[in-house]
């Protein structure tokens, strides 16, 4: 039981490795395996939330901000890569020709080069976030406060990404990529690969917030969501604490978006506006926020019920997800995934002595917001 | 007219505006820790009951006067059903709250697209609410005038429901001390309620005076919520002054930033304003001393 509750975890990841990278490349068309490279770039910003918000209860309302970092850095690169393949070292994307005078500005100019984009996918969240977070979390502010101000930022990032047209392509976002590092983008074999690394990548990010979860960090982390105060009066500083989270869950939906960038083809300001951000946090919600595998499951469950609902409703998928909150919410607060925890629980204490005290399973206790009286 | 008055009176009608949402908002989330997302959907469902009012009272001139109570009827009963179908389960979870109502918010936008359509109804001004006056040699839209009124009245309104009511008195008591006012046979169950009607209903009335400047449109709501949030947060809890004040500084701002550069561009720096007073004021403007730790 021991060794079970030990590498339980890592025998969960393996088996994702082993759905995600050897039996759907096997048997999924490369329609259908391409729609699930989309669902695990969401996947992977869901861990990232989970370890913020479900570990950490700082409930981010605006991921898809750093989501839309990662992916517009890399669509940017793709333009430019896709402009280069065609009109040479000092071609343009065809966009600013069309909306534009044909120049380009000055701040695109890095993303010619394929190591800066990915350094920029990794800097760019990473910065943001801890300028923001350092200014948010030193002042203690918290809970309702910080998920508000995070809607806020997604609905301003949405709303300039719209407005800078000739920059960004506006509300048609970034698309017709051509050429990913060099490989075709039109080969089946080329999307195939791009689907394995954001495979893997899961699973790399499912690795790195199990460790995380076992760390001293991982301990202080959920110590800081349950008495803020106490872990203070211990000697550490929470604002830290959190802002490692704040930052790791920022990058990680910042490669999630980085990803989904060549595999859908597109990006654009509906991926990463305030609804979209709301989305992601319906599969954590979903899953079960303070779950390992939850989020990621969560994520790659709404995923699919978003295609498949809106392929044959289109726009009934708005009350799924609605009604998707409100029930999950209600009646299961700490996602599906801890029903069958618990119930794995009770049977457990049934099945041993009845005195044997309660397994503690690392649930969220209420969310605490001090109510300023 | 010049370029420094004409963006100080759209502010301030758009401050009135974010005042008639954030007044509900900041009386539900002061006293029972709620926070509706779906506020912004109350507001809709006011700008909505105006163009439908406008269709049975086809009179422009007193339709709108009609509008205005209907509407605080109708987003009073909404946020009411709200309450008894769903808030008073998850009373101490405020950050569920607001993933609840958010749901609920989608939902109400898709149903107001599925009944109204996807694009925007307009409403009538009424006659009298054309044309401008002048004092002091500045041209005063009567429309922007009566926004401002319509704020100042539901405020004063509100605050002479809070002292000089019985019901006042015991929401008073409910937010100061919820287990206390219990013990002294406060039905704290009925002031939620009452609460929750009268702060939803203000926003129906906002979103009346919303539909006279942009007409009916099922984002409606989503263009004022975030603002209206940003001003309960930068007012401080609980407190009337500082939702007053707030909401007029970041109406006032906004509009100053939009005409200096762009609506968008407006946004941004009025959430990165907003972040840098939480640095200086982190619990808003004005707070209530606790002896309870932040």
């Amino acid at each position: 039981m021991k060794h079970l509750q030990k590498w339980g975890p890592l025998v969960g990841i393996a088996l994702i490795a082993i759905a995600l990278l050897v039996v759907a490349p096997a048997v999924l068309s490369p329609f259908r395996l391409n729609n699930l490279g989309k669902y695990v770039c969401w996947a992977i910003a869901g861990v990232g939330i989970g370890l913020a918000w479900g570990r950490g209860g700082m409930l981010v309302m605006g991921q898809g901000v750093f989501f839309g970092l990662g992916g517009y850095a890399m669509a940017m690169h793709l333009k430019l890569e896709a402009a280069m393949a065609t009109g040479g070292p000092d071609a343009i994307p065809d966009f600013m020709v069309l909306y534009g005078d044909g120049t380009m500005p000055g701040w695109w100019e890095p993303f010619r080069s394929g190591a800066f984009t990915l350094f920029a996918i990794v800097a760019l969240p990473a910065v943001a976030t801890a300028i923001l977070g350092w200014a948010i979390f030193k002042r203690r502010v918290k809970g309702a406060y910080f998920a508000i101000l995070t809607q806020a930022l997604a609905v301003a990032f949405a709303t300039l990404l719209i407005a800078t047209i000739k920059q960004t392509g506006g509300f048609n976002g970034l698309n017709q990529f051509t050429v990913f590092f060099g490989y075709n983008l039109y080969d089946p074999v080329n999307k195939k690969m791009i689907y394995s690394i954001a495979a893997a990548v899961l699973v790399a990010c499912l690795l790195v917030v199990w460790q995380l979860y076992r760390s001293r960090f991982g301990e202080l982390l959920v110590a800081t969501r349950d008495a803020e105060e106490r872990v203070r009066f211990l000697g550490h500083d929470p604002a830290n604490i959190k802002l490692v989270a704040f930052v790791v869950a920022a990058v990680m939906a910042s490669v999630g978006g980085a990803l989904f960038a060549p595999i859908t083809g597109i990006i654009s300001p509906s991926d990463v506006d305030a609804t979209a951000s709301i989305f992601l946090i319906a599969g954590v919600a979903l899953g079960g926020r303070a779950l390992l595998l939850g989020p990621a499951l969560g994520a790659l469950a709404v995923g699919y019920g978003r295609t498949s609902l809106s392929e044959s409703f289109p726009d009934q998928w708005t009350y799924f997800l609605g009604l998707l909150f409100i029930v999950v919410i209600l009646f299961f607060p700490a996602g599906l995934g801890s029903v069958w925890s618990q119930a794995l629980g009770r049977l457990r204490s049934v099945v041993r002595s009845p005195a044997v005290p309660k397994h503690r399973t690392a649930e969220p206790a209420v969310d605490d917001l001090e109510v300023a009286r | 007219m010049d370029a420094f008055t004409t963006p100080l009176l759209a502010g301030a009608a758009t401050g009135a505006l974010l005042l008639i949402a954030a007044l509900g908002l900041a009386l539900t989330f002061g006293q029972m820790g709620v926070i509706n997302m779906a506020h912004g959907e109350f507001l809709m469902a006011g700008a909505y009951t105006a163009y439908l009012t406008q269709q049975v009272v086809t009179n422009t001139d007193i339709s709108i006067l009609v509008a205005l109570p209907v509407a605080f009827l109708v987003a009073g009963l909404l946020g009411l059903l709200l309450e008894v179908a769903i808030i008073q389960w998850m009373y101490r979870r405020p950050l569920d709250t607001l993933l609840v109502t958010v749901g609920v918010s989608l939902l109400l936008q898709q149903l107001a697209k599925d009944v109204f359509g996807a694009q925007g109804d307009p409403v009538h001004t009424p006659g009298w609410l054309d044309g401008n006056v002048d004092v002091f040699g500045y041209h005063w839209p009567y429309r922007q005038m009566f926004t401002i009124v319509l704020a100042l009245a539901a405020l004063g309104a509100l605050g002479a429901l809070l002292k000089y009511t019985a019901y006042g008195r015991q929401i008073r008591a409910t937010v100061q001390n919820r287990d206390l006012a219990e013990t002294m046979g406060v039905s704290t169950r009925t002031v939620d309620r009452v609460t929750f009607f009268v702060g939803s209903g203000l926003a129906g009335i906002g979103g009346v005076a919303v539909s006279l400047i942009s007409g009916t449109n099922p984002n409606l709501g989503t263009t004022y919520i975030i603002s209206a949030f940003l001003v309960v947060v930068a007012g401080g809890l609980g407190q009337l002054k500082g939702t007053v004040i707030a909401a007029f500084a970041v109406g006032i701002v906004t509009a100053y930033l939009t005409d200096w550069y762009s609506s968008s561009m407006a946004q941004v720096v009025t959430f990165g304003l907003v972040v840098v007073f939480l640095q200086l004021r982190p619990q808003g403007l004005f707070t209530v001393r606790t002896r309870g730790l932040a």
